[in-house]
C-alpha cells in the first residue's frame, strides 16, 4: 500500500537558514497523523510544502504515490485548515465551503448537496447565509473543517487550527476533531505545539526540533521511550539527571548512586538519566521499599499541592528531583524539612544522550 | 477570628462601594462631548469660514441677476442661470469633462494597481522606499511640473526631437486633450496608488493562500479575493481622482488647447471673461452635483462588499 504523504530527504532553506533538513517522513493512509514541536522547529514549513505554499530546496515529497514537490497548491489532492481559518470575509458560510467544488467545476446542483451536508456534519446547517465574521471563533472554526473536508481531500492538513480557541472549546474541539478523523477516515497531519494536543488526538506523533525530524511513534511510544533528551524534555515533565555508564544494565549519577537503567551506550560515556515525576515513590525513612526498585535519599524541600495530585521536589545528592504523588486516601504526606526516599522501577527510567 | 471577619466584611459594602450616583456619569458623558468639540474647534472654524460661508455665497450668486454692464444684482431672484445649464454647449463642454475624467481615472487605476500590488507584496524596509518615491513629485510644485510637460510635448520638444531623429514625423501633441490627459494621469496617480496600497497592504494574504488550497488558479484567486477585498482601496482612489479632474483647471488651462473648453476654464471665463458670475455660479453647483452623483453611484456599487 502506498504512503499517504511520504518525504525523502526533504530539505527548506531560507536564505541561509535550514528551516526543514533531510527530512524522511510517512504517513500512513487514513491515520491521524501529528507535528509537534516548539515554534520555529519547521512543523509549519513542512505543512506548507504538503500543501504546496512552499516548495521543498532539496529532497522528494509524494502524495499516494504521486511526485507534488513542485505542484501548485490547486493541483494537489489536499486541503488546509489554516490557523487563522482564513474564511473569506466577503462571501457567505455557503459560499465560503463551495468555494472549493466550485473551482472544480461541480455542478451547481451538486454543489448546494454537499454544501448542506458538510455544514450539517458541523452542526452549522443553520448559519449557511451568516457572514463569517457573526460566527464565534468555534463557529469559524467549523467552517474551516467543513470548506475543506467538503472536497473529500486524500490528506488533510491542520496548521493549529485550536490555537485561538479557549481552554473549554479546544477541549471539546479535540474530541470532536478525533471522532470527526475517524468517521471520514481522511489522513489528517496536524501541526501543534501543544504536546497534550498530540498526545490524545495523534495515532502517531513526530517530533521536530530545528528543522529535524526526532523521533515518530504513538503517543506512547513517545511519550514513555523518548529516544532523545529534547522529546523527553519537551514531552510532558520529566526529571533530567545527569549520569555516567557503567554498563549496560547500570549508571552512576552525580553524587556516585549507581541506578539500574538499561542503555545501549558505551561505559563510560556520559548521559542523561530521565525519569517522569509520576513514576516516582517517595518512602519514609523507616518505611521498608520493594526490593529491585532504584533508590535515592534526599530531602524534601518543597511540596505544592495541585488538588489531585502533591508535587514534591526532593533535594538528593544527583540534585533536585520532582515527584508526583497521587491525592488518594492512605497516602503518607511528608513534610518540608524531613529526609525521604525516592524510589522509581528501572523500567521506567530511560538513558538519552547529555 | 469568625465575629471579627464578619464585622469586617459589612464594613467593606458600606463604606468602600460608592453609592450610585447617575449624575457622576452624565457629568462624565458632558465633559466627554465637551472636549470633543473643543479638539474639533479649529477644523469647524477653518470649513465654516472657507468653505461653508463661500459655497453659500455661490449658491446665492447662482439665483441672482446679471446686469447689462457685468455687475450681479442681488435681486429679481431667478432661475435663469440654471436654465442656461441645458444649453448644449454646456451639455457638449460636461461630456467632454466627464470622458476625460473617467478616463484619467480609468488609466490611473489600470497603472496604480499593479504598482501598489508590487509595493504591498515587498519586505516592509522597500516598502517605506517605494512609499517615498511615491510621494517624491508632491515636492516640487504642480504647476513647474504642469510646465515641465509643456517642454516635453512640444513640438520641440524632446519627445518629438527623438522621433525626428528616428526619422519619425515631429510629434504634435501639445495643445491636445491627450496632453491634458497625460497631464492630468501624471498629476493624479499618487492619489490612486496611495489608497490603493493601503488597502493591499492590510491585506490578508493567508485568504489568497486559501483560495489556492480550494483549487483556484493564480488569475482566479485574484479575481475571487484580492481584488474584491482591495475594492475600498478602489473606490477612494477613483473617487480622489475623478472629483478632482472633472474640474481641474491648470492642467488644461497650460497644455490644451482654446477650442476644446473644459468645464474648468468654462467656469473661469464666466468669472474673469464673460464677466456672468450668476451663470458661473450655477455651473459650479451643476458640476458638483454631478460629483455627488458620481460618488454616491460608486459609493453604492461597492457598498455592499465593504
Amino acid at each position: 500500500m502506498t504512503e499517504a504523504v511520504l518525504l525523502k530527504g526533504v530539505s527548506k532553506v531560507f536564505g541561509e537558514t535550514y528551516a526543514v533538513r533531510d527530512m524522511d517522513l510517512s504517513v500512513h493512509d487514513g491515520e491521524f497523523f501529528s507535528l509537534l514541536g516548539p515554534s520555529g522547529c519547521g512543523k509549519t514549513t513542512t505543512l506548507r510544502m504538503i500543501a504546496g505554499f512552499e516548495f521543498p530546496t532539496k529532497g522528494s515529497l509524494r502524495i499516494h504515490g504521486n511526485e507534488m514537490g513542485l505542484q501548485p497548491p490547486n493541483k494537489r489532492p489536499v486541503n488546509t485548515v489554516f490557523q487563522s481559518y482564513a474564511l473569506f470575509p466577503h462571501m457567505t458560510v455557503e459560499e465560503n465551503v463551495g468555494f472549493g467544488l466550485l473551482m472544480k467545476k461541480v455542478p451547481r446542483s451538486e454543489i448546494g448537496e454537499r454544501v448542506k451536508k458538510s455544514l450539517d456534519m458541523v452542526q452549522l446547517g443553520h448559519r449557511a447565509d451568516a457572514s463569517p465574521k457573526q460566527l464565534s471563533g468555534g463557529q469559524q472554526q467549523r467552517v474551516a473543517l467543513a470548506r475543506a473536508l467538503v472536497n473529500e481531500p486524500e490528506v488533510l492538513l491542520l496548521d493549529e487550527p485550536l490555537g485561538a480557541l479557549d481552554l473549554k472549546l479546544r477541549q471539546a474541539m479535540q474530541v470532536e476533531l478525533k471522532e470527526l478523523q475517524s468517521r471520514v477516515g481522511i489522513t489528517f497531519i496536524y501541526v501543534t505545539h501543544d504536546q497534550e494536543e498530540a498526545l490524545t488526538m495523534s495515532d502517531r506523533i513526530g517530533v521536530m526540533n530545528e528543522g529535524r525530524l526526532l523521533q515518530v511513534g504513538t503517543p506512547q511510544e513517545i511519550y514513555e521511550h523518548p529516544t532523545s533528551r529534547f522529546v523527553a524534555d519537551f514531552i510532558g515533565e520529566i526529571n533530567l539527571l545527569t549520569a555516567t555508564v557503567v554498563d549496560h544494565r547500570s549508571v552512576r549519577l552525580g553524587g556516585g548512586t549507581v541506578v539500574s537503567a538499561a542503555t545501549g551506550a558505551v561505559p563510560g560515556s556520559q548521559v542523561t538519566v530521565a525519569v517522569r515525576p509520576e513514576r516516582l515513590e517517595l518512602y519514609g525513612l523507616e518505611e521498608p521499599v520493594t526490593t529491585g526498585l532504584n533508590t535515592l535519599q534526599g530531602k524534601v524541600v518543597r511540596r505544592v499541592y495541585f488538588g489531585d495530585v502533591f508535587y514534591y521536589d526532593v533535594d538528593t545528592v544527583a540534585g533536585v528531583i520532582e515527584v508526583k504523588e497521587e491525592n488518594r486516601p492512605g497516602v503518607d504526606l511528608h513534610e518540608v524539612g524531613q529526609q525521604a526516599v525516592v524510589a522509581w522501577d528501572p523500567a521506567a527510567t530511560t538513558v538519552v544522550e547529555r | 477570628m469568625g465575629s471579627g471577619g464578619d464585622d469586617g466584611r459589612g464594613a467593606l459594602t458600606t463604606e468602600t462601594v460608592a453609592p450610585a450616583r447617575p449624575e457622576l456619569e452624565e457629568d462624565a458623558r458632558r465633559a466627554d462631548s465637551r472636549r470633543g468639540f473643543f479638539i474639533s474647534l479649529p477644523a469647524w472654524i477653518y470649513l465654516t469660514v472657507f468653505f461653508t460661508v463661500p459655497l453659500v455665497i455661490v449658491l446665492v450668486y447662482s439665483f441672482a441677476t446679471r446686469s447689462s454692464t457685468g455687475r450681479t444684482r442681488l435681486a429679481d431672484w431667478n432661475l435663469e442661470s440654471y436654465r442656461r445649464l441645458w444649453d448644449p454647449l454646456v451639455g457638449q463642454i460636461a461630456v467632454r469633462s466627464i470622458v476625460l475624467a473617467l478616463a484619467t481615472t480609468l488609466i490611473c487605476l489600470v497603472v496604480a494597481y499593479p504598482f501598489a500590488y508590487y509595493m504591498a507584496t515587498r519586505r516592509p524596509a522597500l516598502r517605506s522606499v517605494l512609499l517615498i518615491l511615491v510621494m517624491i513629485p508632491f515636492w516640487s510644485n504642480f504647476l513647474v511640473r504642469t510646465y515641465a510637460w509643456k517642454v516635453l510635448l512640444g513640438s520641440d520638444g524632446p519627445l518629438s526631437q527623438l522621433s525626428q531623429a528616428l526619422g519619425g514625423e515631429p510629434i504634435r501633441l501639445l495643445f491636445t486633450n491627450t496632453a491634458v490627459l497625460i497631464g492630468l494621469v501624471y498629476g493624479f496617480l499618487p492619489f490612486m496608488v496611495l489608497p490603493l496600497y493601503a488597502s493591499l497592504e492590510r491585506m490578508d494574504w493567508t485568504l489568497v493562500e486559501g483560495a489556492r488550497d480550494l483549487y483556484a488558479d493564480g488569475w482566479t484567486a485574484f479575481r475571487k479575493v484580492t481584488w474584491p477585498l482591495s475594492r475600498p482601496g478602489v473606490i477612494a482612489g477613483s473617487i480622489l481622482v475623478f472629483v478632482p479632474t472633472l474640474g481641474a483647471y491648470v492642467t488644461p488651462a497650460i497644455l490644451g488647447g482654446a477650442k476644446t473648453t473644459l468645464l474648468g476654464d468654462y467656469i473661469v471665463s464666466q468669472f474673469l471673461a464673460a464677466r456672468n458670475q450668476p451663470f458661473g455660479s450655477a455651473l459650479s453647483m451643476g458640476m458638483m452635483t454631478v460629483m455627488l452623483i458620481f460618488t454616491i453611484a460608486y459609493f453604492r456599487s461597492g457598498a455592499k462588499n465593504l
